[in-house]
């Protein structure tokens, strides 16, 4: 029963992670129908410069660790606004130069973290608490499971509220379904691009500074390796839907943990599996649009 | 053809382009700031490519002027911002959103003609909170209806409203742009003749992606061989065909 609940926990920390990734991916697809190769990226150079700020505060401090977030998030939804509005831009209904813009610009981030921050990983220190565990019906959680649940509920929640009940909200909302209508009805809708890709950039950055308390350390391809699992996640559950797409990390994480421990740490494989199943029973995703 | 001050919407050489392909060619006509104005021709001609090329909405070159300003070179939604409400073919709501919400997102400023709209479409009113994509065919045209007409636009570009709808909502939706038309010049594309006779004041035809014909909407109306000849039906036929 602990091991259970322990995979179940850990597999939801795990997903956490995998929507702060998944849900930016989800919501640029959705509106813009662009595979965004280098959402990596936005989350790899929040988690370093989160952490460069924290370093110079207090190392080791919630406070330091809640400046490392908030830097993370703003960072990475620079990075991303700027991203849009200089390359990606140009390409809207270019698919193949976006997917070749975006994968370069990717490998070139990583070349460059490397040669910012070095290519051995940075160990970062948090709160003493978050290394402890906490026993749960037998099993003992490591502390940072839970807050990294948390904050991608907050996320989560954040995203809903304001799709619901903002007018940037509505329009992206309308965007996913009919984008050239929304034009059509006097909207400038690349304003609406240029916020998507700022929230999924602060999600990512905040999810970058995340995992990097998740795996005890930063480094330059931090960001490729989530966003492989990520983009698997955003498949599964449905291109452009968010609900989709957090159901889908909790499902994915929950089975990696659980095929890790029982199938002799054939989670990836798992995974590859389950995307495997979903193209060919159901292409559109859990809950995405049809075709 | 010369441009008047009395017309809101000037069109010369326009050309409109999709993928590559040729849909609108050379069109040239004017739309007057009153009344309403058909664009009409066989299945095929580029009438809707004509509307989305004055919008931007396809790769288009040529000349449109409103109210006297040159928009074709602006984006689709500087051009709509200018006063152009626009019914598109296939309603094309929202359908994931509410009524409240389609028609929320349709307003650009807070000089709103909500009492129009609720008195033209009351049943509106009472499905404000229901998803657009679960509205019949009908009531889905009353909110594209209503998203145009909530602005106080210059002009309505108004394509194939009566699609696909029962006679009786045809009879509403023509009751609407009826009393619209009183407040809003209309370019309206449409197939059924007895919408034409009912609403049109002036005719432009287009054969080929070309006008061939502009005058007075009597002036077709009236003449049988002239019916037969642009639109392909007889004088007496519900709708234009190919």
């Amino acid at each position: 029963m602990s091991t259970i609940v322990l995979l179940l926990i850990t597999g939801l920390g795990l997903g956490a992670l995998y929507f702060l990734v998944a849900s930016g991916l989800s919501l640029i697809y959705g509106l813009m129908g662009v595979l965004n190769f280098a959402h990596g990226s936005f989350l790899t150079i929040g988690a370093f410069i989160g952490w460069e700020v924290a370093l110079r505060l207090s190392d080791g401090s919630w406070w330091a660790l809640a400046a490392a977030m908030l830097t993370g998030a703003v960072v990475g939804a620079l990075v991303a606004a700027a991203t849009e509005f200089f390359l990606i831009r140009r390409l809207y209904n270019r698919h193949i130069e976006q997917v070749l813009v975006t994968v370069g610009l990717a490998l070139a981030s990583v070349a460059l973290f490397e040669g910012i921050w070095g290519t051995d990983p940075t160990y970062v220190t948090s709160p003493s608490w978050l290394g402890q565990t906490t026993e749960i019906l037998g099993a003992r959680i490591p502390n940072n499971r839970f807050m990294l649940i948390v904050v991608a509920v907050l996320v989560l929640v954040s995203i809903v509220l304001f799709l619901k009940f903002t007018r940037y909200g509505l329009i992206i909302r309308a965007g996913v379904e009919n984008r050239l209508m929304v034009t059509a009805l006097g909207i400038d809708v690349r304003r609406a691009f240029t916020l998507v890709f700022a929230i999924g950039g602060a999600a990512a950055g905040l999810g970058g500074v995340l995992a990097s308390i998740y795996y005890g350390y930063v480094s330059a391809h931090i960001g490729g390796s989530l966003l492989i699992f990520a983009f698997i996640v955003t498949v599964i559950g449905g291109l452009g839907s968010l609900a989709g797409a957090a159901i889908a990390s909790v499902l994915v994480a929950v089975l990696q943990q659980f095929a890790n421990f029982y199938l002799g740490g054939t989670g990836d494989l798992a995974v590859v599996l389950a995307l495997a199943a979903v193209l060919l029973l159901r292409p559109r995703g859990l809950l995405g649009a049809k075709a | 053809m010369s441009t008047s001050t009395s017309n809101i919407l000037t069109v010369r050489n326009l050309y409109g382009r999709i993928e590559g392909q040729q849909v609108v060619e050379d069109v040239s006509f004017d739309v007057p700031d009153t009344g309403v104005t058909a664009l009409l021709g066989r299945n095929g001609v580029g009438k809707t490519s004509t509307i989305k090329s004055i919008l931007g909405l396809i790769d288009r070159s040529g000349e449109v002027t409103l109210g006297g300003r040159r928009v074709d070179r602006l984006p689709t939604h500087k051009v709509v911002q200018l006063g152009i409400g626009y019914v598109p073919e296939d309603r094309e709501v929202f359908g994931k959103l509410t009524v409240a919400e389609n028609l929320k997102l349709a307003e650009r400023s807070a000089l709103l003609n909500r009492a129009l709209v609720e008195e033209l479409f009351p049943d509106l009113v009472q499905r404000q909170a229901q998803l657009a994509g679960t509205l019949s065919g009908g009531q889905q045209q009353m909110v594209s209806l209503a998203r145009a007409l909530l602005n106080q636009n210059r002009l309505l570009l108004v394509d194939e409203p009566t699609k696909g709808l029962s006679p009786k909502i045809v009879g509403e939706v023509a009751q609407a742009l009826l009393a619209a038309a009183k407040t809003v010049p209309i370019l309206l594309v449409e197939q059924n003749l007895q919408v034409i006779r009912q609403l049109a004041d002036r005719v432009v035809v287009l054969s080929g992606g070309r006008v061939v014909f502009t005058g007075e909407a009597t002036e077709l109306l009236d003449d049988p061989e002239r019916i037969q000849r642009y639109l392909g039906v007889h004088s007496g036929s519900a709708e234009v065909n190919a």
